[in-house]
């Protein structure tokens, strides 16, 4: 099924009860999930997420917009009747039932026509454990579960009425590293499996990036872009996105355009035609980079990591907006670490540039502004 | 290791001192004292040693009255005053504006002395030449005919003595159970609503289950205090609880020992110890009941 979105706000009244204030959880956002797919929410801490998640669910009544499941209005619906699936952040498992109980309960609460005879419920609670590998420890407690497994119980708990709708809200953020790798490609094949239309919330990019059909990036509650992962990524519309995807991330300078040239220092790096003379920020990503002997632009070398495959070069620029630039290039450029300065040309697809001011995304033959 | 345990003991032993005369010494006494057959307080003197006592008061119409009219109490009162206790502690846990001063209103009862209380239920339940009492009116009102609570038939009594017994004993249940709601973390009613159970459902699977601990601890201590009622019998009715038929078991053992045609400590003693037989049963059954039920 698929989930459309249709202007949705969400206004919370402000802590400070003194004040008239309003913090703006969620502003005016609109778009479609499309059947099947696996949506990446993606943002930094406190810009909306979970809020976007909970009106979906309806756990929050959104202040303005509307919720579309497939072509019904299920704005004014209440969460124990959408039949959503929701991984909670902190799984949120009853301490007080066993992981069989727990997966057992959302069926246990099926009425009408749905209702399932006593064996109907077993075998769909475990067919739902045997999905997420946790058939062994179906008599335990969550206090006597790992975070892993408590993860696993809920996301079968999660899983196990079939929901058409599947949202999970940072679900593993709670694991080490390797677990989080496994986890999020038993997910990703889950849902393949499956079918249902999911949306991942994560603040971790490179977790939305690998197993997204689509990502959404917001930031403080305004929908910033949306698209393929790949597609975001080579073609951000904004500064925002461009340093908010990428590990590591996108290197930004200030520069300016004159003449068709764009201008990094007193180097003039690239060729910019089309754009109209301004002050830019320069956006260049780790791959932008093409070590060369007398290439067009010159930056201060700090030092070489070799990493097998790729090799990083760090380096220095006065117009540099953050610590060290940081170059991915292939193992087969030698760098020579005696010299002071290293020199590169530019993949002019890995360079953006950006209204100074307002962050937008400048291209070529757009009129800026 | 030996050398621990003997600092451990050094560190208990003040509690235990303390512990051995207001406790076991006391027991020890009683049950010797249960044991002495025609004992004299006077002469402190006794004819022999058996189980003469226990037969006497088991016998004694006074004590069947007493532990009749205690168990009929707790039976009553446990059950309703914690079920009470619930719904309100619910509704109070649900309200959102307001709810400090209801929760201060509803505690007040507490504060209260049981004396001041009972004067009030004098004027809500008992006849006076001028006045039928507040709940007579009322039963007048609807057409009913006027019962006499305080000196009429026994379940009139009963009803007046639970009535007050529950009101005495709720606001602090209500307490209990108001910080024991506050404490169940609202993402499991979050999660049972997206697991589309209804408000009744998530009551008796999420929320009862999650307060299980405190409903048993408020019964258990609940039984125990019931068990030991005696004042609030004596608010309601005087100290000639014996002749009004409403004596508790507490009451019996007092009578027996200080009252009007007391001064019979070796009865006092067995009936004290058939009271502590009866709490001390019922108390390891509840607490092999909630081993097996209660979430800890
Ligand atoms: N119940 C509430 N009352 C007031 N403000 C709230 C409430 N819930 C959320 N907010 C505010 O709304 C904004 C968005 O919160 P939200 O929880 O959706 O962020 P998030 O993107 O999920 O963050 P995180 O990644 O840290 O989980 C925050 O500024 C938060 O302080
Ligand atoms: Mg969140």
């Amino acid at each position: 099924m698929n989930v459309r979105l249709e202007g949705l706000t969400k206004h919370f009244p402000s802590r400070n009860k003194k004040s008239k204030e309003v913090v703006v959880a969620v502003d005016d956002f609109s778009f479609e999930i499309p059947d099947g797919k696996l949506v990446g929410l993606l943002g930094p801490s406190g810009c909306g997420k979970s809020t976007m998640l909970n009106m979906i669910s309806g756990l929050e009544k959104p202040t303005s917009g509307r919720v579309f499941f497939g072509d019904d209005d299920v704005t004014d619906v209440p969460p124990e009747l959408r039949g959503v699936g929701l991984v909670f952040q902190n799984y949120a498992l009853y301490p007080h039932m066993t992981a069989l109980q727990n997966i057992l309960f959302p069926l246990e609460n099926l009425k009408g026509a749905k209702k399932l005879s006593k064996d109907e419920m077993l075998k769909r609670a475990n067919e739902a454990a045997r999905l997420v590998q946790i058939t062994e420890l179906m008599e335990r407690k969550p206090s006597a579960l790992s975070g892993g497994q408590q993860q696993r119980v809920a996301i079968a708990r999660a899983l196990v009425k079939m929901p058409k709708i599947l949202l999970l809200d940072e679900p593993l953020s709670n694991l080490d590293a390797r677990l989080r790798l496994q986890t999020r490609e038993e997910l990703r094949r889950i849902q393949r499996e499956t079918g249902i239309t999911t949306v991942f919330v994560t603040h971790d990019q490179e977790e939305a990036m690998s197993i997204s059909d689509m990502i959404v990036v917001m930031k403080k509650g305004v929908l910033n872009q949306i698209g393929r992962p790949q597609d975001v990524y080579d073609d951000p519309v904004n500064l925002f996105v461009a340093k908010f995807l990428g590990n590591p991330p996108i290197n930004v300078f200030e520069g300016s355009v004159r003449g068709g040239k764009l201008f990094i220092g007193d180097e003039d790096v690239m060729d910019a035609e089309g754009v109209s003379d301004a002050p830019v920020s320069v956006g260049i990503r780790p791959e932008g980079f093409v070590p060369k002997e007398g290439g067009r632009f010159t930056c201060d070398l700090v030092g070489v990591e070799v990493m097998g495959r790729d090799t990083s070069v760090i380096c220095n620029h006065p117009a540099f907006d953050g610590a060290n630039i940081r170059a991915i290039v292939s193992a087969e450029n030698r760098i020579d670490t005696e010299k002071e300065t290293v020199s590169f040309d530019l993949k002019p697809n890995k360079v953006f540039l950006f209204d100074k001011e307002t962050g937008r995304r400048i291209r070529p033959g757009e009129e800026n502004r | 290791m030996k050398k621990n345990g003997l600092k451990a003991w050094l560190y208990l032993l003040p509690s235990l001192i303390f512990l051995g005369f207001f406790m076991v010494y006391p027991l020890v006494d009683v049950l010797i004292y249960s044991l002495e057959e025609g004992y004299n307080s006077a002469s402190q003197t006794f004819t022999g040693v058996g189980l003469y006592n226990y037969a006497y008061v088991l016998r004694d119409p006074y004590f069947m009255q007493a532990v009749k009219n205690t168990f009929i109490l707790v039976m009553i009162t446990v059950p309703v005053s914690t079920g009470l206790a619930l719904l309100i502690s619910l509704g109070l846990s649900s309200i959102g504006k307001l709810r400090e001063l209801y929760q201060t209103i509803y505690f007040l009862p507490y504060v209260t002395n049981t004396l001041a209380v009972g004067l009030v239920f004098m004027i809500l339940f008992k006849k006076t030449p001028y006045t039928d009492g507040m709940v007579n009116l009322l039963i007048g009102l609807f057409g009913g005919r006027s019962v006499d609570f305080i000196e009429g038939p026994y379940w009139a009594k009963m009803f007046v003595l639970s009535f007050y017994t529950v009101w005495i004993v709720l606001p602090f249940k209500i307490l209990i159970l108001t910080s024991a709601l506050a404490s169940v973390k609202k993402d499991y009613y979050s999660a049972a609503r997206i697991d589309g159970a209804s408000g009744f459902k998530i009551f008796t699977r999420i929320t009862v289950p999650m307060i299980s601990p405190m409903i048993f601890y408020l019964i258990i201590t609940g039984f125990i205090g019931a068990f030991k009622a005696y004042s609030d019998s004596v608010a309601l009715f005087g100290t000639n609880l014996n002749a009004a038929g409403m004596n508790t078991i507490v009451g019996y053992i007092y009578d027996m020992l200080y009252g009007d045609s007391g001064g019979y400590p070796s009865y006092a003693s067995a009936a004290a110890l058939i009271l502590f037989a009866i709490v001390f049963t019922i108390t390891v059954i509840n607490l092999l009941i909630s081993r097996k039920k209660v979430n800890a």
